[in-house]
């Protein structure tokens, strides 16, 4: 069992948890991402590794409650087990495989949405540790939904903060501040975007004509996490991709995001019928 | 009686199992198996174990069931089998063992795969234990996928005194078993788990949730957990699709994830949590088992269903018996027609498979007659989900992540016939190296491995 060492809720929708999980925590890699099970008969989930001990032995994962069984994981409490924990899968961000040689004279500029900001995160300490400088954007609705901005502030060189409506940092949307940014001067060799769909969609069109390399990484549908079967599959460059084993991260030039978020809606109204299923009594 | 007759088993009606999950073929009962074990000839040169993958003592066993000795006989088919009561229902018997049965000549063969069945349940049921818990011999061995060929591989090899751990990367161990064939050929907690448990009490450890190749790598079982050899079970893979316009759109899905939602995640049942779109129309494209199940499956949720095949009913490579059911429960065949485009509405959902009607032209190289469309025959079936069941590509998560472990032409892996692989102390088999066949060869190449990891360790101490 996948045990919850501690919980924080990050605001009324997300919370981010520290899982037991040791063999996961030493193989983890930024980038990748695991699948939790919540309870028997539970849904597989798949989120983005946030980040990971491999001392402790623990992963941290960050949760938003957008259906019923992310509903259930964030009703879950410290000291709770989740029934199933695997991973880490995917291929870890291609950066990681890169020697000091490779990364000197790089300089990254993160872009992240909403929950974005918590897979956003490992990888900018990483980066930060090997010395590489890094900017990082994290925006979101309003002061309440943006998350990670200290932790953020610790490892990277500039933060810059934006909400829709103004209630902390800039008035506006992250590819503001990305136009912003590029108007004032600021170079970068690279740009990665983690956040909603039709964020990292805008985030490559404000960044295309910079010609700046961009990956972006997909939270797409998912079953099993390991290619068997294709739920997750994306339009990139006009071929088909499994975001699972060929993913998660991809060049954000090549992703068709339109049909992304079509296929991201298929369970929709199914999601709205299990809400208002009658579940008294089966929660236990 | 007439010899040359099966005793016939009982089904659920068509029409009845067409709206419920629960096993279609009930099985025999005693006095039916006894009936049908008296037509064995007994022969002294049996045709039947030398078509048997795992060469379970037929003529033996049947004998014992003739006799009422059911549970000798079940002692008897453990001997070669660990999982009896799921090869009595799944394994292709009428082109093996029965093929070689000498009453096939001039009538129909003994009914082995229900005799299979009859006894593996009836020793269940009676609480037999064949598990004999072998004295260990310190030395570990790692089984990498709990799938048909993995659970064969380790019963072998604990009964040999080996200490095996099975790593499995789903929640539930049992591989294709679980995610991939139905409830209703196939029950899962009656049948699947009870069997998986025998393995487990031979001492055989599982590990569930973790990734070979991703959790762990070969390479770390022997340098950092201790294993002094792997068998690598690791199963088919990626699912093909077509290639054809249109695949992406909302409602098309590769029969893997249709069968994986329903019979692994349980979505067919109103207590899982797990999501299934349940089409009003639903176009299978292929012919194979795995076309059969989808198609079954779709059905019992409420659809109506069209198998959509580039061939004749002749070439079908499913089952025939798999066949005959899904004519029986009303499923659609729509023969000599190939899909050349996935239609689909305003909001990007499929409204309809876009099809060519095919011809047969000349046999290819694998003797089947190969489709040829007929030109200006393009035709729409009305369809809002479409399942793709074409068969699968190896899963490259082990290839890529283990050095000197060759793969061929698909990206298989290469193992000798006794399943070693280029590297020593890796050994393979099952579907990770044939690419998608039977349950019942892939146990076949699991004890053949496990016989060969014996040989090799035996001969590096």
């Amino acid at each position: 069992m996948y045990k919850i060492v501690s919980k924080k809720v990050l605001n009324p929708s997300v919370t981010l948890m520290e899982v037991e999980a040791p063999r996961l925590a030493a193989a983890a890699k930024c980038g990748q991402f695991l699948i939790v099970r919540a309870r028997e008969r539970g849904e597989r989930i798949p989120l983005t590794i946030c980040d990971f001990d491999r001392e402790k032995g623990t992963v941290t994962i960050c949760t938003q409650a957008v259906g019923a069984s992310t509903r259930i994981i964030n009703a879950m409490e410290e000291g709770e087990c989740f029934t199933d924990c695997v991973g880490p899968l995917g291929l870890p961000s291609e950066f990681t495989e890169w020697d000091e040689a490779r990364l000197a004279g790089e300089r990254f500029l993160f872009i992240a949405g909403g929950l974005g900001a918590a897979p956003v995160y490992p990888q900018v300490k990483y980066l930060h540790s090997k010395g590489v400088p890094v900017d990082v954007i994290i925006g979101a609705k309003c002061a309440d939904l943006l998350i990670f901005a200290d932790e953020m502030a610790s490892v990277c060189d500039n933060l810059y903060l934006c909400t829709d409506d103004g209630s902390l940092g800039e008035k506006g949307l992250v590819t503001g501040v990305v136009t912003r940014l590029l108007a004032e001067g600021h170079e970068y060799t690279r740009a990665v975007a983690i956040g909603p769909m039709i964020m990292m969609k805008f985030a490559a069109l404000t960044l295309k004509p910079s010609a700046i390399p961009l990956t972006v990484s997909l939270n797409t549908l998912m079953v099993d996490g390991t290619g068997m079967c294709g739920a997750c599959r994306v339009s990139v460059g006009g071929k088909t991709r499994f975001a699972c084993v060929d993913g998660p991260e991809f060049d954000g030039y090549e992703v068709d995001f339109d049909e992304a978020m079509r296929r991201q809606t298929l369970y929709r109204d199914l999601e709205i019928e299990a809400d208002h299923k009658c579940r008294i009594g089966r929660d236990a | 009686m007439d010899r040359m007759k099966k005793i016939p088993v009982r089904e659920q009606e068509p029409e009845v199992r067409a709206r419920n999950f629960d096993e279609v073929c009930y099985g025999y009962d005693e006095f039916e198996a006894r009936a049908e074990a008296s037509r064995c000839l007994n022969c002294k040169k049996p045709g039947c174990v030398e078509h048997c993958p795992v060469s379970i003592k037929i003529p033996l066993f049947i004998k014992q069931v003739k006799e009422g000795e059911f549970a000798a006989a079940a002692a008897t088919i453990a001997e070669d089998s660990s999982l009896p009561a799921i090869c009595g229902r799944v394994c292709p018997q009428e082109t093996q063992c029965e093929s070689g049965c000498i009453l096939g000549v001039k009538g129909e063969a003994v009914s082995i795969g229900r005799l299979e069945r009859f006894v593996a349940d009836w020793g269940r049921e009676n609480g037999v234990s064949t598990a004999a818990v072998p004295s260990r011999n310190g030395r570990k061995v790692a089984v990498v996928g709990s799938g048909p060929s993995g659970l064969a591989c380790a019963s072998d090899l604990a009964r040999l005194g080996y200490e095996v751990t099975v790593f499995e990367m789903l929640h539930k161990a049992g591989g294709v078993l679980q995610y991939g064939i139905p409830e209703f050929r196939l029950p899962k907690e009656r049948v699947v788990e009870p069997e998986i448990d025998n393995v487990r009490a031979l001492g055989v450890k599982i590990e569930t949730n973790v990734v070979i190749g991703r959790t762990l790598t070969i390479d770390d079982l022997f340098d950092r957990e201790g294993f002094e050899a792997v068998f690598v079970g690791s199963g088919a893979g990626l699912p093909k699709f077509m290639g054809i316009p249109g695949e992406n759109l909302n409602g098309v899905f590769s029969a893997n994830e249709y069968l994986t939602r329903s019979n692994l995640m349980q979505a067919y049942s109103p207590d899982s949590d797990t999501p299934i779109r349940i089409g009003r129309k639903v176009a299978v494209v292929g012919g194979g088992n795995v076309a059969m199940d989808a198609a079954r499956t779709a059905l019992r949720l409420g659809s109506e269903v069209t198998i959509v095949y580039r061939r004749t009913e002749k070439e079908l490579p499913a089952r025939a018996e798999e066949v005959h059911h899904a004519l029986q429960e009303g499923i659609h065949f729509c023969m000599l027609t190939n899909p050349v485009e996935v239609l689909g509405d305003e909001k990007g959902n499929v409204r309809a498979l876009r099809c060519l009607r095919m011809t047969l032209g000349d046999p290819d190289a694998s003797g089947r007659r190969s489709p040829v469309p007929v030109p200006g025959s393009e035709f729409d079936i009305e369809s809002d989900l479409v399942i793709m069941a074409l068969g699968t590509s190896p899963n490259p998560l082990i290839s890529s992540t283990t050095k000197g472990l060759e793969t061929d032409r698909r990206g298989c892996l290469v193992a000798t016939p006794e399943g070693a692989t280029s590297r020593p102390g890796v050994f393979a088999g099952g579907d990770a190296v044939t690419g998608a066949a039977t349950v019942i060869l892939a146990m076949g190449a699991g004890r053949k491995a496990a016989a060969a990891i014996d040989e090799y360790l035996k001969n590096r101490k």
